[in-house]
């Protein structure tokens, strides 16, 4: 088959996609996503991983049309402790009869908000001080991995405790917390990136051309961080939801009546012993999540990062 | 460490101590400034973050001249380095301040609950290496079966699950339904005046002196959370272990192994563990550091009392020297098993080793 035959006949979309000349850079991405997709979605514990987010997402948008009760206010003196399918209660009440399938709902919505707060506060900060540290070298790498190293060593939890505990209890300090603490992982991810790409010849080409070494890091070195920075984001959000429940447990997140989840096991513990489901349903809720998170984590990194997979 | 003495060659053993002393001098920078940081960090969480720490401990209605002179013998007039500079020297003395709570010396406090978080700890590592190690192992010679199947999910879930909620159903249902275990705590009622532990680790405490009685009793206190802890580190472990001894297996010298006739046994826990366990110690002891810090969770719903229950205590009553105290505590253990598992690996490794 000659070149000219392969040009004229018309291709299928999936041949358009797979295409090994692509004609634009809309092509080319869209047929790098399409194999990404392709090596993704053959694992089926990630497809499932990646359902159960959506689902999340879903879930916090609609919550107020979903929630069949008020999050907040309960009913005292007829729905008090009401075990599981109890007639429009589908998951029992708490102890100030509230619905508690009605309070999942809506915390999804304040795990959602730690998630995405978190990420975005810490992996720009990682990204930043990783990338200018791998493209600077010298003494401003030594500096900056110092630091990263000294953060690395600390015990994340016990941190963000004394953390809230200065700034006093809250879900805003409680995201600030987690995040100045998870930060340097994706430093030292970024700064191997960076010395992978930096004396390669594109970034020479570009240096060539006069660009500011601001701007080779922004717009050259960073990119090529973002697939395994992104595969670490998600692995670590498990952990992020741990940590913000155990705070919420410890009283130190969400303030009542906030339906944060781990703050309703520690008012469920109570009546563990009569009553089982009040702290037994939100710690199934940050089951479910953070197995989600773990879930796809693994695929996107086995999809993303062939290498890392232990293949 | 010491400079070994016999060594062939002047030449080379000069070589060598040179090396030795560069890289203690990088051990020894490593060490100073992670705990200076780790004192920095503390530093500004206690006295920088809050807006007024004389407010804090005298509340907003005493009268000015009280205000001045607590700010005075507190330090507070005193500029920030030199604050700071009081604050390291205290720190390196072990002088923590005095709690609100106990109204003990932090570090007299930290002393009495630490052999209890010690040997949640231990005993959670212990249990965790032991199963974590060989459902690794098994997990990576059956790779793709259904053996490596479950030992993932196993991994999984404990990589997911809140360790608080776990403890509080497994408590519901090994204490409360089936009475297999004791109730939250680390010693029965009965022994608590009878029994002088010695060195804090009661189990240990207890075989020393022949108290079975008493073994017994604290067992039945110390496994539920312990083997909670063990699960924790059990889902690490298997993991890595798992992915060290695939990366062995796929080795020449297995193949080598194999063709000279050994048996598989001989080859997988012989040959291939001893090559994975170079770096699984490193694992072992993060692991351990993960622990520590793990049980600060574990220990308030178990009422174990420990350090993290005493941290979590102080916490819910605004003892902040108590907090800092006993984060600076269990940040400088985690420091010093994050060194020394480096400096373990180095000299299990020959590879790494200084040249």
């Amino acid at each position: 088959m000659s070149q000219s035959t392969l040009q004229t006949t018309p291709m299928t979309r999936r041949q358009w996609l797979m295409s090994d000349r692509p004609q634009s850079r809309l092509q080319a991405r869209l047929g790098r996503a399409y194999m990404t997709w392709q090596r993704f979605s053959a694992n089926k514990l990630a497809v499932a991983g990646l359902c159960i987010i959506l689902l999340l997402i879903l879930i916090a948008i609609f919550a107020d049309v979903l929630a069949p009760h008020s999050p907040v206010i309960g009913n005292l003196g007829g729905a008090r402790l009401l075990p599981p399918g109890s007639p429009g209660y589908l998951l029992g009440t708490d102890d100030q009869g509230r619905d508690i399938l009605s309070r999942l709902l809506h915390g999804s919505r304040l795990t959602l908000l730690v998630i995405v707060l978190v990420a975005i506060i810490a992996a720009p900060i990682g990204l930043l001080v990783g990338a200018i540290s791998g493209y600077a070298g010298g003494w401003v790498d030594a500096v900056l991995m110092r630091i990263t190293d000294i953060f690395l060593a600390f015990p994340k939890l016990v941190l963000a405790l004394a953390f809230v505990a200065a700034m006093g209890p809250g879900i805003q300090n409680a995201i600030i917390a987690i995040a100045i603490t998870s930060w340097p992982p994706y430093a030292r991810i970024a700064r191997a990136e960076t010395l992978s790409v930096r004396n390669s010849d594109y970034i020479a080409a570009v240096r060539l051309m006069g660009a500011s070494p601001f701007r080779i890091v922004l717009r050259h070195v960073m990119p090529m961080c973002m697939s395994s920075l992104i595969v670490r984001v998600t692995l670590d959000m498990a952990g992020i939801i741990l940590t913000a429940a155990g705070l919420g447990f410890l009283g130190l997140g969400a303030q009542p009546p906030l339906p944060e989840w781990g703050a309703m096991i520690a008012s469920g513990r109570r009546f563990i012993l009569d009553q089982w489901w009040v702290a037994t349903m939100p710690g199934i809720a940050i089951l479910i999540v953070s197995l989600g998170f773990n879930l796809l984590g693994d695929g996107l990194r086995d999809a993303l990062d062939p290498r890392e997979s232990g293949q | 460490m010491s400079i070994p003495e016999t060594v062939p060659t002047a030449g080379r053993s000069r070589a060598r101590a040179n090396g030795w002393a560069k890289s203690i001098l990088r051990f020894l920078v490593i060490i100073v400034t992670t705990y200076l940081g780790l004192l920095a960090v503390t530093f500004f969480i206690g006295r920088v973050i809050p807006i007024d720490p004389v407010l804090a401990v005298l509340g907003d209605r005493a009268p000015a001249h009280v205000v001045e002179r607590t700010r005075e013998l507190m330090g507070f007039n005193k500029p920030l380095y030199e604050q700071f500079y009081i604050y390291v020297r205290d720190a390196l003395t072990g002088n923590f301040g005095t709690s609100v709570l106990t109204t003990n010396p932090v570090m007299s406090d930290i002393r009495r609950v630490f052999p209890a978080t010690l040997e949640l700890a231990t005993l959670g590592t212990i249990i965790g290496s032991l199963i974590g190690v060989p459902l690794g192992v098994l997990a990576a010679v059956k790779r793709g079966s259904i053996a490596d199947q479950i030992v993932r999910v196993v991994g999984l879930v404990g990589y997911s699950v809140p360790i608080f909620w776990l403890a509080l159903l497994s408590l519901l249902f090994f204490y409360a339904k089936l009475r297999w275990v004791a109730y939250p705590g680390r010693i029965d009622i009965v022994y608590e005046y009878s029994f002088t532990p010695i060195t804090g680790l009661y189990l240990l405490d207890s075989l020393w002196q022949g108290q079975w009685d008493v073994f017994r009793d604290v067992f039945r206190h110390i496994i539920l959370p312990a083997g909670l802890l063990g699960y924790f580190s059990l889902a690490y472990i298997s993991r890595m272990t798992r992915s060290f001894m695939l990366n062995e297996l796929g080795q020449e010298y297995i193949v080598a192994a194999r063709a000279k006739g050994l048996s598989e046994t001989r080859i997988i826990w012989g040959h291939a563990l001893r090559n994975a366990a170079v770096p699984l110690v490193t694992v072992i002891a993060l692991s351990y550091a993960g622990l520590l810090e793990g049980s600060v969770l574990t220990e308030t719903v178990f009422a174990w009392p420990g350090l993290g229950l005493y941290i979590t205590n102080s916490l819910q009553n605004a003892d902040m020297n108590a907090v800092l105290g006993g984060t600076i505590v269990i940040g400088s253990v985690f420091i010093a098993i994050n060194i020394l598992s480096d400096l373990l690996y180095r000299t299990l490794d020959p590879r790494t080793r200084a040249r």
